[in-house]
This record gives structure tokens, sequence and C-alpha cells, in this order.
């Protein structure tokens, strides 16, 4: 899932600070797994913000609403039938979501009130690692199905380096070593030969590198 | 011989290797780095120059290089992954090759976090094997990454790290060979303290026939205080300093304590010396140039063959 | 056994105190009470094994978030003890309503607009 954070209400403060009437949007999908921007978040960040002006004596309406996806547009379709009645969207969404929405409506604000962080998995209830960063070019089969792009700090591909110790990174003490794993992992797998190999130097284009990605499949285009 | 380089002269004729680094300044008085090159006149064959290390600014292993060249040494112009992508290592391969620097050193480079600019963003776009590819392919086919002729190929003998205290352990000579493979003629080895880690390691690398076909130098760093010692032990990532060494820091006063360092490191040579595949010593003495020179003469060092 | 407690403790019956979520604590703010605690069963005593602990941490988050609103955290605790310490539920609501007391109103009384009632109405 895409996993992201809430921002600190003091900056979504910030940014509301011209605004009295407010559409807040959560999404069903990734946010709502890693409990940033579902409905419950929803409603957690609206009575904060209700809250928060009161104190200063100031108004502030919100309108609550989670849609099911923001990423597709016919769920923020659903908005369009009072949108027009709010100054200003803040969304909840991971990046992609936030602005889509403002794709949808462009006469409208929308504002960011979560930092999208990574591609991640659940570790535990509350806790959430990085795994993928969408490269474009998957190597899970040369290297112990661990990827050396996301999980290593230095994204080596021929690791590790200098800094591995006890399994842990050189960056954080309690940062697993991609590069560890990978070993580990090769070694359960019998494959610890294929550690032997170099893996040559990446082709970038595919990753973020390559400028903004676009994916197309004719079959299914109407 | 495939360069001019120093390192490259001795080994060739069976030689014992000395080499030491350089740290250049946090600004731009070249005086610094010629301070510090006077310290090591005579007393090594070739001198390390760091690439903004432990990534914290400083002026350019290139340009320093380039002033240690103009005093006479044979520079090693260390290079990380870090900061540059293909096209800007490439072409300061090529500088190199031009203004006459004969070694060059691969390495991916420490992470930004504990550096004075932890905000920045790093490059990593090759590693340190593949760096180390794409000297030897600049260098033997004249080609770049991207497939297209070198005019005039950039000379340079090329040398790595390698960490035979970092984990897993057991891989370590593996990857040693993945650098042999990928091209790499010299090695200089993380600070050894643990002799008995090593001396496996050695084996490990012997067994793989790998010290054949790439001059292992042995790194070494005197303490200069039981502080130091600590701190290496605790703090520096990848070192590996066995409490016995503390302890005996330890044993001797405090003002005895630096003579007790430069002790440890004369007999941790000579130690090294005697190991099967060791073809030479690369001296760090971290901000403490001006120990080199006896460190050199007590261990047997000295004097070196004239080039 | 009849015990006395102030009278301007209200109290919400829930089965068990790890059904409070954050949003009702909040939603109780809007309303305009001055403080709220929980009164929830001893540790290691809970009938759902960890509903008492999982309100606890439900408590410290939300006591953060008051915090960040600038209500603050005070306003908001959690207290253990068994169904059959009549004494100390009393002691504890007097506790409590001498702590809030001693805060003041709390600052958005009356002043969240689009709060429901406990008829569900909007005020
Ligand atoms: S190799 Fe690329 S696509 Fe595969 S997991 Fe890593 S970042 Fe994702
Ligand atoms: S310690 Fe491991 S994870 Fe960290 S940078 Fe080095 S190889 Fe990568």
């Amino acid at each position: 899932m895409i996993v992201a954070n809430r921002k600190s209400l003091e900056e979504i403060l910030n940014m509301l600070k011209p605004y009295k009437k407010v559409l807040l949007l959560g999404c069903n999908e990734c946010v709502t797994v890693c409990a940033a921007g579902g409905e419950r978040e929803v409603g957690v960040l609206a009575s904060e913000l209700k809250l928060s002006r009161a104190k200063d004596g100031q108004e502030i309406e919100i309108k609550e609403q989670t849609l099911e996806r923001q990423c597709d547009h016919e769920y923020i379709d659903q908005v369009r039938p009072f949108v027009g009645d709010y100054e200003v969207i803040l969304s909840i969404a991971c990046g992609a979501g936030i602005q889509y929405v403002g794709e949808k409506y462009r006469t409208k604000i929308v504002l960011p009130g979560v930092n999208t962080t990574f591609l991640g998995v659940t570790l535990e209830q509350g806790v959430w690692s990085e795994r993928c960063q969408g490269c474009g070019e998957c190597v899970l089969h040369m290297t112990g199905g661990v990827c050396p792009i996301a999980r290593c700090a230095k994204s080596l591909l021929n690791g590790p380096c200098g800094g591995s110790s006890n399994g842990k990174c050189e960056v954080d003490k309690d940062l697993d070593c991609g590069w560890q794993l990978i070993i580990d992992r090769l070694k359960e797998l019998n494959q610890l030969d294929r550690y032997e190999e170099i893996i040559p130097v990446k082709d970038w284009t595919t990753s973020r590198d390559g400028g903004p990605r676009k994916r197309l499949r004719e079959d299914l285009r109407l | 011989m495939k360069t001019k380089s120093n390192i490259e002269r001795i080994l060739e004729s069976g030689g014992f290797v000395v080499t030491s680094e350089c740290g250049p300044p946090r600004g731009a008085d070249p005086e610094v780095i010629r301070k510090k090159g006077n310290l090591l006149k005579g007393v090594v064959d070739a001198v390390n120059v760091t690439d903004n290390q432990t990534s914290v600014v400083r002026m350019s292993s290139f340009s320093s290089c380039i002033i240690l060249k103009e005093m006479g040494f044979d520079p090693i112009l260390q290079m990380v992954c870090r900061d540059r992508n293909r096209i800007a290592i490439q072409s300061d391969i090529l500088g190199a090759g031009a203004l006459g620097i004969n070694n060059i050193l691969c390495l991916s480079g420490d992470h930004q976090k504990f550096g004075d600019h932890p905000k920045a963003k790093n490059v990593f776009d090759i590693d340190s094997i593949q760096l180390i590819n794409t000297v030897k392919i600049l260098r033997d086919d004249g080609k770049f990454l991207g497939g297209e002729e070198v005019k005039g190929k950039p000379v340079l003998f090329i040398g790595a790290a390698e960490n035979p205290f970092a984990d897993p352990f057991e891989i370590r000579a593996a990857r040693l060979g993945k650098k042999v493979k990928a091209g790499c003629e010299f090695i200089q080895t993380q600070c050894i303290y643990n002799m008995e880690k090593f001396t496996k390691w050695m084996e490990m690398v012997r067994d793989r026939g790998l010290h054949e076909r790439c001059a292992i130098l042995a790194g070494v760093t005197p303490f200069k205080s039981v502080g130091m010692a600590k701190y290496m032990k605790n703090s520096v990532p990848g070192m590996d300093v066995p409490d016995g060494m503390i302890e005996r820091m330890k044993g001797v006063a405090k003002e005895k304590q630096s003579e007790e360092g430069i002790k440890i490191c004369v007999e941790t040579i000579q130690k090294l010396r005697e190991i099967p595949g060791v073809r030479g010593i690369h001296i760090m003495a971290i901000e403490w140039e001006e120990k080199v020179a006896e460190i050199a003469q007590s261990a047997g060092l000295l004097p070196r063959p004239q080039v | 056994m009849r015990l006395n407690y102030p009278t301007n403790v209200k109290i919400v019956k829930v089965p068990c105190t790890g059904r409070v979520d954050i949003l009702l604590i909040l939603h109780a703010f809007e309303s305009g009470v001055d403080g709220v605690y929980l009164a929830g069963c001893l540790e290691g005593e809970c009938h759902f094994l960890r509903g008492n602990l999982r309100a606890k941490k439900r408590v410290q988050y939300a006591k953060k978030l008051l915090d960040e609103v600038g209500l603050g955290g005070a306003r908001l605790e959690m207290y253990n003890m068994s169904s059959a310490q009549g004494q100390r539920f009393a002691e504890v609501a007097r506790e409590m309503t001498e702590k809030i007391k001693a805060l003041g109103p709390s600052p958005v009384k009356n002043r969240v607009r689009g709060v429901q009632d406990s008829r569900g109405q909007v005020k």
C-alpha cells in the first residue's frame, strides 16, 4: 500500500488560515489501512480543527467526506453537487489522490493534509515499513526477493557496504541492513551462488529519472 | 605495466607498498594540503586523498590531488558514488587521466546522514563495484558506459576499499571477488585491530586466489588515546576494536597513551607483514600525519624505493 | 451503598473502556464538556483482555491531540478501579472535578458549530 503520515495540526491550521468553509476529503484505500486518511482520520481531523478554531473564537465549517478512492474520477465526481459550497478542499488521500481531486475541480484550491511517504507493508498493528520504490525494472528475482533499491540506504545493487554491522545499517542502529536481509534470504533459498554475480549498472529510465511515467493497456481502453 | 602508477611499479617489482592518506581542508587554502604533504615526503609511495569523507564538505579530492601531484607525489584519487551520477563520474575520470593522476580508489561513500549536510539528496546511480568496472571499461575497452568510444583513454590504476570486519563476514571474501572480477587491482582495507579476524579473512581471500589477482594493502590507524580507541569501537560503523586493545591503552598513563598507540600500530604492521598475501600497508593517521614517518621508520618500512 | 460524588460528573456507560475511541472523546469536548475521564477496570483484569490497556494508549494519544488543539491534555485522564471499589469511584470523581475546576472552563464551550446534542439534534 501507499503509506502516508498526517501533517501536524499546526501546519494544517496555517494552510487553512484564510478559509472558513472546508471540504475535508478522505480515501477508503491505502491511507485508510495505514490510518492516515480514512473515515476515522477525517473525523478526528475535523474535530481537532473545530476545537482549535473554537478555542480561538473563529468559525469553521467542515464537510466530512470519505471517497472510495481519490485516484479514480468516478469517485471524485461524487462531491460535484456540493463542492461549490466550500472555499477549499483539504485532502488526506495520498499525493496522487490529492492532485487528482485538483485536476477535476480546477478552480478549487486543494491542500494536502498528509505527507505521502512510501510503498510498504503493515509489519504489525500500527507499524508500517517501506518495501519498494517503484523503480520500474524489478530485480527481486536476483536478490532473494528483497529489494536493494528500497531497503539499502544507498540503493547498492552489489552490497553490502563496509558499514553493515550485526545485521544493521550504518545509517541507523535500528534499521536492518538490506543486504544482510538479501544474503540471509539467498541462503534460505539455497541461492547464495547468485551473490557471486555482479549486477550491472541499472537502467534508471524506467524510474523517476526517465521523467513522469505513464502506462497504457490498449485492450482495456474504451 | 598498464599505468604510470607508483604502486603498480613497486608491486610489479615484487616490492612492499606503503601508502597513507591526506584529508583535504574545510576551506580553499592549498597550504593545508602542502603542509600535510611535506610530512609524508619520502615516507610513502602514494597518497590517498579522501572525497568529502564522512559526508562533510571539504576541498575536492580532485584539486587536492593536483596540489600533491605538483609536489611530486603520486596521488590516489578517492571517488565516492554518493555525490555524482555516471555522467559526472566518467567526466572526472577523464579529467584525472588528462592531469596525470595515476590511481583511483572506488568507494560507495558514507551515507550523508552523519555529515554536515544531512538534508542533501544522495545519488548512488552506480555502486562501488560498478564504479570499478566503469574505470576499467574506460581504460581497457576505451568505451563509455553508454557504449560510445572514448577518444584518449584515461590510464588509471584501479583500487577499492574493503572492510574485512563488516557483516555478514562469510560473504566478505566473495564481495572482494566481485571487486576483482570488476577490475580492481589493489585493495586498501579498513583499519585492522582484530588480527585474528583479519587472518581468517586473508585465508578466505587466499582460498579464492584473490591475493594473486589483486594486491592487498592492509590498513592501520594509530590510537591517539584510549578515548579515541573507545570512539572507534563504539561509534564508527564497521570498525572492530577488540576489548584487549582498549585494556592495553587503559593500562598506561594518560601522557604515555599516544606513545602506546604508536607502539601498537608498529607491532600490528610487523604482524601484518608476516601474513601471506599482504602486499603493502596503508597508514591512516587521522589528523596525525606527523606520525606517519615515525611509524614507517619504526616498522622498518623506510627508505622507500626510488622512482 | 450510596456514595456521594459531584453532580457535575455525567456518566456515559460503555461495556469496556476499550470501546472508547478518540473520536468519542473529541466529540465530548466539541459538545462543551470541561474534562473527560475514563474509569476502566484494573490493569490485568479486563474482561476483554486488553480493552483497558488500549484505552490507556488512546488516552495518551488523545492528550497529545488536545495539547495540539490548545485545550490541554490535562483535561483528559484515565483511571483504573474495580467495580467493587465504590469509594474509589467517588474519590476519583472528586479528584478529577477539583483538577478541572482548577483548569477553568473549556475555552471552546458552546463555540463549536454543528455539534450534535444527546438527542441527535444539531445545535
Ligand atoms: S527492484 Fe524496483 S520494482 Fe522491484 S521492489 Fe525494488 S524498487 Fe520495487
Ligand atoms: S549498511 Fe547495508 S543497508 Fe546500510 S547502506 Fe550499507 S549495505 Fe546498504
